[in-house]
């Protein structure tokens, strides 16, 4: 009885609910902001190495591939970190904290959402590429208009994930100090000393994104069966 | 140019700390170790006891793998570490981040096992019942060795992702490699701890991802 | 007589497969509204050498003319010659994300660079030639194999080819929907397009080929009137091959 008077203090504690929720809304904001900006940036920045990839030239692909695995390799949080304190120093003049965790998302984003984009180009057969060249559409239109149609349909699943996972990814910009979902989280914490905003934020990140997990079981399971 | 090198690759802060940076190396690599090591063993446990099909035990495991596949690792890592102890449960900043990272990697493994459990055609459940083999067996002997191939490619793919999350333990106070490198960083005035730090995450992990891409093509993973 | 311009005229084309020389200097003329009729055993080069013709494959040596320019030089835009000769292929190759109107509107959009409007009405007379105006909406899920190949040969000749290439445009349907394709290519034949086929359909070039060509080895062995070759071929190779083609 004691025990869960305690948890429910510490835990679900409606009166710090209320006098922090005006923060965290804040910190919601920016986070919807970050998603914004960078789940696009990542997205288009990945399409384009994936089309780039797909014309096949030897030395270009190379570099990409290096390119792709270098930043599967390296932590974001490291990235993240390397990006908002070098940059800085090296143009002598601050950054917008904001703008470098762009930076650094769209860096490690693209490589991912360029792998999947280009597994979703070497899915479609190649005889779509021939029927649209020999129509006479460059090889930049049969892209956009016959290949990754169907290239991104084919891979759905994975953008979805991929997409979930960056949107999850963008809390640890909490660390640089980005006041977004997480960041006000912990402030909020730090003055009212229970951790209800921290469960807050976990529930508020649950709202957010269970929904898309559950949508994501779903493509997955509909894939497996069509085919 | 000469800024860029001083700032970034300077060879005397590199020096001194590098020491310093191995040890936190170390700790990445044992963290990661356990990490993989626990989560692809209760991934898999977790799998083959949905396949009993028990609608409580399944809609608890849907349930684990849902929230902790929604859930930010980091927020997991800082509601471990700075919640529990509003209640009592005061763990290390280790035990967290294994506990967490554990678990993540758990949920994002058992869909896989799952899914290559469930794709492996009904016809070689009946076919090998009928031999008199039973469920185990079955499991064990015909279902499992099929499902391996088509789930190989996304299980590296997932592990290597979400491994790297090693590096969050640095929120938590936890020696590693990062966290190493923010202290030197901070004495020294100069990001080549850092740069350090990044090639030492490279050499773990930048194998791996090429292994992973091999793997990839090697067994075109079909959906 | 003043010489007629050929419509394709390629000169000792060759063409290698990194060691693997599958046309050994192949020469091809097509004159206006003439129809060329390939045929030849599996892998003599006859693909090879019909999408040397619009360079979906990149001859290794030779010249490829189309209507008297040289489209194998450097400078030339590929795409503007592309427009002039349709091609159609085995497996349709149709977009499966897109209508059959879509399928044949897009070239012309965004190629031709034509309005919406007039590139699906465009589309919708091409569709109307292959009697498939009334599928206009239908996605190639939704149409039957005969049906599909209808729609891609309305997909080329839509945008008004010099020439229309058919690479084995049958050998993918199922032998009760031969009969509607190949309708459609005496029809668009009867209205003057110049043609090259590769082709099993021994009775169509029967009724409808000027010349027969027969390749083997990636190279033309002998060609003439469906008479002369199917009647009376000179070389043992192409006795061999009509014999077993006419065994079943
Ligand atoms: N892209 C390619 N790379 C390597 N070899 C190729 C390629 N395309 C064709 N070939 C080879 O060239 C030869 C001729 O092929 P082609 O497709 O032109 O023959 P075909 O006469 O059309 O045969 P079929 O009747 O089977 O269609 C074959 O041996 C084939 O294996
Ligand atoms: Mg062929």
């Amino acid at each position: 009885m004691v025990e869960w008077e305690v948890i429910r203090f510490s835990f679900f504690n409606l009166d710090t609910l209320l006098e922090i929720w005006p923060m965290l809304w804040r910190g919601w904001l920016v986070t919807l902001q970050l998603c914004v900006a960078v789940v696009p940036l990542g997205f288009v920045a990945g399409t384009i190495l994936a089309t780039i990839y797909s014309f096949r030239i030897k030395p270009v692909n190379t570099v990409l591939i290096v390119y792709v695995d270098f930043f599967r390799s390296v932590p974001p949080l490291v990235l993240l970190i390397y990006v908002t304190y070098g940059i800085p120093l090296l143009l002598g003049a601050d950054i917008d904290a904001f703008v470098a965790v762009l930076f650094a998302f769209t860096l490690n984003s693209s490589s991912y959402f360029g792998e999947i984009v280009r597994a979703g180009i070497e899915s479609i057969p190649k005889g779509q590429m021939e029927a649209a060249r020999s129509t006479g559409l460059t090889r930049l239109q049969a892209m956009r208009y016959v290949i990754l149609p169907q290239a991104l349909k084919n891979v759905a699943p994975d953008l979805t994930s991929n997409t979930i996972e960056l949107i999850k990814a963008t809390s640890i910009a909490s660390v640089v100090a980005l006041p977004e979902l997480l960041r006000m989280g912990r402030v909020a914490q730090g003055l009212v000393y229970n951790a209800t905003p921290l469960i807050a934020v976990a529930v508020i990140y649950l709202i957010m994104l269970w929904p898309m997990v559950r949508l994501l079981s779903r493509l997955e399971r509909r894939m497996m069966s069509s085919r | 140019m000469d800024v860029f090198l001083d700032e970034f690759f300077n060879a005397e802060v590199m020096l001194k700390y590098l020491p310093d940076i191995i040890d936190g190396f170390w700790v990445t690599l044992w963290l990661a170790f356990l990490v993989v090591i626990s989560g692809l063993t209760i991934g898999l446990a977790l799998a083959l006891l949905r396949a009993y099909q028990n609608p409580f035990v399944n809609a608890g495991i849907i349930l684990f793998v849902d929230l902790f596949r929604a859930l930010p690792p980091l927020v997991i890592i800082i509601v471990g570490f700075f919640g529990l102890p509003f209640v009592g449960i005061r763990l290390s900043g280790f035990l967290i981040s294994w506990l967490s990272l554990t678990c993540v990697l758990a949920a994002f493994t058992e869909e896989i096992y799952w899914a290559g459990i469930t794709s492996v055609n009904k016809g070689q459940w009946e076919a090998a019942r009928s031999t008199g083999l039973g469920f185990g067996g079955t499991l064990c002997f015909v279902v499992i060795p099929q499902a391996i191939r088509m789930t190989i490619p996304p299980l590296t793919n997932r592990t290597i992702a979400i491994t790297k999350n090693t590096a969050l333990a640095s929120v938590v106070a936890v020696p590693e490699m990062l966290t190493v490198a923010q202290t030197s960083l901070a004495y020294a005035a100069n990001t080549s701890p850092l740069t350090l730090a990044a090639a030492g995450y490279l050499l773990i992990f930048f194998p791996l991802t090429m292994l992973s891409r091999w793997i990839e093509t090697r067994f075109a993973w079909k959906r | 007589m003043a010489r007629v311009e050929p419509v394709v005229e390629a000169i000792a084309i060759h063409k290698s497969f990194g060691d693997v020389e599958v046309l050994k200097g192949v020469n091809l003329t097509v004159a206006p509204q003439e129809l060329v009729f390939i045929i030849g055993p599996s892998g003599s080069g006859k693909s090879t050498l019909l999408r040397c013709c619009n360079l979906l494959e990149e001859p290794t040596s030779g010249v490829v003319r189309i209507t008297g320019e040289d489209i194998t030089g450097v400078g030339v835009d590929i795409n503007q010659v592309r427009q002039r000769i349709g091609m159609v292929f085995q497996s349709f190759n149709l977009y499966p994300h897109m209508s059959a109107l879509g399928n044949v509107s897009l070239a012309l959009r965004k190629v031709k660079k034509q309005p919406r409007a007039q590139a699906e009405a465009k589309a919708h007379e091409a569709l109307e030639r292959v009697g498939l105006a009334h599928k206009a909406d239908a996605y190639p899920t939704e149409l039957s194999g005969g049906q599909q190949q209808r729609v891609a040969i309305a997909r080329a000749i839509a945008m008004e080819p010099d020439v229309m290439l058919f690479d084995e445009p049958t050998s993918a349907l199922d032998p009760e929907l031969v009969g509607s394709v190949l309708e459609v290519m005496r029809e668009l034949r009867n209205s003057g397009m110049t043609m090259v086929v590769v082709s099993h359909e021994m009775r169509f070039a029967r009724d409808a080929a000027d010349r027969v060509l027969f390749m083997d080895a990636g190279m033309v062995v002998e060609q003439g009137t469906p008479a002369e070759v199917f009647g009376a071929p000179k070389h043992e190779r192409t006795k061999a091959f009509l014999a077993s083609v006419s065994g079943h």
